[in-house]
């Protein structure tokens, strides 16, 4: 009689092709979980939290398939440097173009967005390519070598720079961080705005890019600005939609204008001052000259799109808190 | 005792001086109209009788009206009138030096010159210097590429001399214009000041700009009108001129010097504005058909005009913005020369 030996109960073990397969069944989980979770956040638009959360590649923005998370990211876009340190994808970044100047920690080369090499591009073997611009054909180059390329235009408003800095956050994984930097920007900006009483009658401001007179109207970037904080800006009267909103204005025009709030964003390229504008020809006999209401900026804080735009409005609104206490106390 | 022959000769020379008469008659009133306009009109509409209160000092009904006509609009229209005059004077000189009816005031590399001197300026000039270096950077650059196409070009012995020296002016602009570009390169931060300063800047030059042209101005002009009866010998050829008693080569140099340094100060005030030297004296050339000494004075008088009403046009088009000058100039310019031409050639066929 076979004596049946005593069934020694063993704690289940895994054998390895258990182990891949149960490995498996998680990995199906958390793709799918993470579909949920991501189309869920993706429809609430709430802000998330700052931790990466998983992404699902292939990501699809526009025409550009990025097909797995970039690690090798060159930015040839000042604004797009900026924004990508924002949304904490910094450490996938391996070089940034001359102009990048902010964050300083940027790895900052010798590349150029305005005359590109390719050859110089692709030796950086970038898995992601941020430009501004297309110049001869970048796009199609680096296309062939396999790499996607975001091209994000000069933005247009606001929204325009939350819509490049959501984008950005799903082509590097960092949709929630994406998501906050954007909520935050437009706390921090609605905040700005309502910090700064409406005076009665709109102060008249003049923003100049250079000293021949070239300016920025209402329908520009940088002078949506100074029309949140309900300013008029006097280059609006050259047509706002003509000119591409950068028409150069008559001295004379300026002069007559009387602007009372005179922002250089020429201190750079131009060695624009409150001193040089005080010895241009008749500006003497203007508010902001004989009131000392004339702000110089940083050329590039004033000229990019990127997250740092909320210091440039808390600056404007600074000076406009000060220029209308200046107005008002002179008028009594 | 005349003969008829004298006579008909003595004749011929009275109605061609009365010809001439006429002509620099017409070009005055062509300028003072201009010159009327141009302080009338502007991006501010003033009244007449305002802009008449503003010049001759009484107060306006707004302080900042006179500020507008006195400081602005007068010293802008004047400068466009000493820029043209200079320009499309030179523009002559030049044809009448070189025999060569494409010569403008830029030919020998005064525009290139004087545009590396502002872009290398503009690029590493420090901010803190105080004063503004770039106009005498172009000034000093546009006479030194011409002095360097001249010494190279005699540095060359064969050949005609005039045909060396353009041919020099073409390598030497051609060198130039490289290197601005590479320091336009390496500065893309100072693009926008140096397209400012090419495009050209009679509207924020103002006084201080007029009194820095103006000492070069009237010295190459008086120059080169005092020349103006050589230029008619050197269209007969060198070596009739020669036998005339003209030292060809010497007032070849005189010639090109003080067109240079009239082109040099009114470029490193106003920036390159093409076209003038080349349109007027032709227009001239072809309505008159005269003589250098009928030429040069006009070019003066219908340049400084020309200029006054392209800058007029450029700063009420689309007031209260801005035209470039260039392109006014050519867009204008250009039309009315081929009609001009074109009838010309029906004349004379």
């Amino acid at each position: 009689m076979a004596s049946s030996a005593p069934r020694v109960v063993r704690p289940p073990t895994f054998t390895k092709e258990a182990r891949v397969r149960s490995r498996k069944i998680l990995a199906v989980w958390v793709v799918l979980l993470s579909f949920v979770g991501a189309s869920c956040a993706s429809k609430s638009r709430v802000a998330g939290p700052a931790t990466p959360a998983p992404v699902s590649y292939p990501v699809r923005i526009g025409a550009v398939t990025i097909p797995r998370q970039p690690h090798r990211i060159v930015s040839l876009s000042a604004s797009g440097t900026q924004m990508v340190f924002a949304i904490n994808a910094g450490p996938q970044v391996v070089a940034v173009d001359e102009y990048s100047k902010y964050p300083s920690s940027a790895p900052r080369t010798k590349l150029s967005g305005f005359q590109p090499n390719i050859e110089a591009i692709a030796a950086y073997h970038p898995d992601l390519l941020i430009i501004e611009s297309d110049p001869g054909g970048l796009v199609r180059a680096m296309t062939a070598l396999h790499v996607p390329v975001l091209v994000q235009p000069a933005a247009k408003n606001l929204d325009a720079t939350y819509a490049q800095i959501e984008d950005l956050g799903r082509a590097t994984g960092h949709a929630p961080d994406a998501r906050s930097v954007v909520s935050q920007l437009r706390r921090r900006i609605a905040g700005l705005v309502a910090s700064v009483p409406k005076p009665k009658a709109p102060l008249r401001v003049y923003h100049e890019l250079d000293q021949t007179y070239y300016t920025a109207t209402s329908a520009t970037f940088i002078g949506q600005v100074y029309a949140l904080f309900g300013l008029t800006n006097v280059a609006d009267k050259a047509g706002v939609t003509k000119n591409s909103g950068y028409p150069q204005l008559s001295s004379e025009y300026i002069v007559s204008a009387n602007p009372q709030l005179i922002v250089l964003a020429d201190t750079v390229c131009c060695h624009q001052s409150s001193k040089t504008v005080a010895a241009r020809p008749g500006w003497r006999a203007i508010d902001a000259v004989r009131r000392g209401e004339v702000i110089a900026v940083d050329d590039s804080l004033a000229s990019e799109w990127g997250p740092r735009i909320a210091d440039y409005i808390a600056l404007v609104a600074r000076e406009v808190r000060r220029a209308e206490t200046v107005y008002a106390t002179g008028t009594r | 005792m005349t003969t008829v022959a004298e006579r008909a000769a003595e004749h011929v020379a009275i109605q061609r001086q009365r010809v001439r008469g006429r002509w620099l008659a017409l070009a005055c009133v062509f300028l003072l109209l201009a010159a009327i306009a141009g302080i009338l009109f502007g991006a501010k509409s003033l009244s007449a009788g305002d802009v008449v209160r503003a010049l001759s000092g009484r107060g306006t009904r707004h302080a900042v009206d006179a500020t507008i006509v006195r400081s602005i609009r007068l010293p802008r229209v004047l400068l466009a009138g000493v820029v043209g005059g200079m320009l499309a004077l030179a523009g002559a000189a030049y044809q009448g030096v070189f025999a060569n009816p494409l010569a403008d005031p830029y030919l020998l590399g005064a525009a290139s010159g004087a545009e590396l001197g502002a872009t290398v300026a503009i690029a590493y000039a420090p901010a803190a210097l105080g004063v503004n270096v770039v106009p005498i950077a172009a000034f000093l650059g546009a006479i030194g590429a011409v002095a360097a196409v001249v010494v190279l070009g005699r540095s060359v012995r064969a050949g005609r001399s005039t045909t060396v020296l353009i041919l020099a002016g073409v390598a030497i602009a051609a060198f130039l214009t490289a290197i601005e570009t590479y320091v336009q390169q390496q500065h893309q931060t100072a693009i926008r000041a140096i397209y400012s300063f090419i495009l050209g800047r009679l509207g924020t030059a103002g006084w201080a700009g007029l009194e820095l042209v103006l000492p070069y101005v009237v010295v190459a002009a008086a120059v080169i009108l005092l020349h103006r009866r050589h230029l008619d010998v050197l269209s007969l050829g060198d070596d009739e001129a020669a036998s005339l008693g003209v030292h060809v080569p010497r007032v070849r140099l005189v010639l090109v010097a003080a067109a240079t340094l009239g082109t040099a100060a009114a470029v490193a005030i106003a920036g390159t504005i093409a076209f003038v030297g080349i349109i007027v004296p032709h227009t001239i050339r072809l309505l008159t058909g005269a003589s250098y000494r009928t030429i040069l004075p006009l070019s003066v008088i219908v340049g400084a005009g020309f200029l006054i009403g392209a800058d007029l046009i450029a700063r009420v088009a689309i007031a209260p913005a801005e035209l470039p000058i260039g392109v006014i100039t050519a867009l204008i310019g250009a039309p009315f020369f081929i009609a001009l031409l074109r009838q010309s050639r029906a004349v004379t066929s």
